[in-house]
């Protein structure tokens, strides 16, 4: 049966991880390839780097990490963050990325998701998706460019459906309403982005607990669920998540 | 590890990174080419695959597909990955104009629309039959797939997975042998079926 799956996602800036799990036993707790062993190994499905503050100076660290990374996994590895042009995907991939996460540059240019599915393949295009509500309804939710600072005017289910269209393998969707409060993913908009695509769709922004974490999978129909925070919180690791989601019936990849 | 050269075939369809690192990982001694004369000194060869079905077209026209028959038919164990396994059937309705190599009888299909597409994500495999590729692993392991198109299942079908029916996932017929799911991608277990590839005796 096919899994729900949990992608450690770590946050890093001028190559290093600026918001991510400490471990004590580990030298260089602020090394991205570091943390990316230990939460493959820690059980995560999958390994995220989102490059924050991604400028074109510090992208050769960027590049570095995620060559060692690379090196050291044998899981999926997504790289996301300034990634603007299929020049810049080809690096990426060419350090050893299975994926990459592409943002506000689709909403720029639309056609650059159709460019990078046709030379590496439609899996390996992740069009993340920033969105924020305007009322209750979550059909008023708007997707945002610009790491959540500029509206677009696009509604995040017409988005959803287009970056799909043009050949999108996989949604990462950020609620903005939900990012950071740890009180739970937005179900009802992953729901219904979920439920309108034929792609998976990973919920990202809000987890605080492991209920968060089934109530999206179960309630809001997501295929993967992102974490970052929630390791820092009483979650260990990803196995301690996946055994208490797998509790609770949800399907997981067990042993890990 | 395994004596000899583990040639990959290059055919310019997405990366070859994570295949070549994985099989590095458990002690190959690995050569990538584009050319069909370059399988002449190979122990054994790997057909990674993670683009269009269109894409293997060039296999054909260049002669790899010839080369490789000879090789394999001479007793060089071959695994092909993803579209590397779709390549051996007779063809893919993703692209019916694309001729596979056709070891293997039928054609792949997309998966019915009961189902999101692709299956992507780890699901596990269920034997149909003993197979040396899964030789020491335990039962129903999970591997990571990414595929909108699956193979159906035949006689040499050693295991098999399940989303939206019943698709091969493992194939092995004498020093054929393909997978479906990523084992550079999978884990500990991908990496102990790349290892097994490596230990497997030509027939």
């Amino acid at each position: 049966m096919l899994t729900r799956r949990i992608l450690a996602c770590l946050d890093v800036s001028a190559g290093r991880v600026v918001k991510g799990v400490q471990f004590v036993d580990l030298i260089d707790a602020g090394d991205p390839a570091a943390l990316a062993v230990r939460h493959a190994a820690g059980g995560a499905d999958e390994i995220v780097f989102l490059d924050i503050t991604a400028t074109h100076e510090k992208r050769s660290l960027l590049l570095d990490a995620v060559r060692r990374a690379a090196d050291r996994i044998f899981i999926p590895l997504t790289v996301g963050g300034g990634i603007r042009t299929l020049e810049d995907a080809m690096q990426v991939f060419d350090a050893g990325a299975d994926k990459v996460s592409i943002n506000s540059a689709a909403l720029d240019r639309p056609e650059l998701i159709t460019e990078i599915g046709s030379r590496f393949g439609e899996q390996a295009v992740v069009v993340a998706i920033d969105g924020r509500r305007h009322s209750n309804s979550v059909e008023s939710a708007e997707v945002y460019a610009s790491g959540g600072r500029k509206p677009t005017g696009l509604s995040v289910l017409a988005w959803a459906t287009e970056a799909e269209a043009r050949g999108a393998g996989e949604i990462l969707l950020t609620s903005m309403d939900s990012d950071g409060t740890r009180a739970g993913f937005d179900c009802e908009l992953t729901a219904m982005v979920s439920s309108k695509v034929q792609i998976p769709v990973i919920a990202s922004g809000g987890a605080g607990n492991v209920q968060h974490f089934a109530e999206v999978f179960s309630r809001g129909h997501a295929d993967a669920a992102l974490a970052a925070s929630i390791f820092h919180f009483g979650v260990s690791d990803a196995r301690t998540l996946k055994h208490a989601l797998a509790a609770l019936g949800l399907p997981m990849r067990l042993p890990c | 590890m395994s004596q000899g050269k583990t040639v990959v075939i290059d055919y310019q369809a997405g990366n070859l990174n994570s295949v070549c690192k994985a099989l590095r990982a458990v002690g190959a001694d690995v050569h990538v080419t584009d050319e069909p004369n370059a399988l002449l000194d190979a122990a054994r060869i790997v057909l990674p695959g993670v683009g269009h079905f269109a894409s293997t077209g060039c296999l054909l026209t260049s002669g790899m597909g010839e080369a490789l028959r000879k090789r394999v038919a001479n007793g060089i164990p071959f695994l092909g990955i993803c579209v590397g396994l779709q390549w051996l059937f007779a063809g893919s309705t993703e692209a019916p104009e694309t001729p596979g190599l056709g070891v293997f009888p039928g054609m792949c299909e997309r998966f019915p629309f009961s189902v999101k597409s692709p299956h992507v994500g780890w699901n596990s495999l269920e034997t149909a039959k003993e197979s040396r590729l899964l030789a020491g692993l335990e039962d129903s392991p999970y591997v990571y797939f990414t595929h909108s198109y699956r193979a159906p299942l035949i006689k040499d079908t050693t295991t098999v997975t399940n989303y939206g029916g019943e698709f091969s996932a493992v194939i092995e017929q004498d020093n054929w042998m393909a997978v479906q799911f990523h084992p550079e991608k999978s884990g500990i277990v991908g990496l102990k079926i790349l290892e097994n590839f490596l230990k497997v005796s030509a027939c």
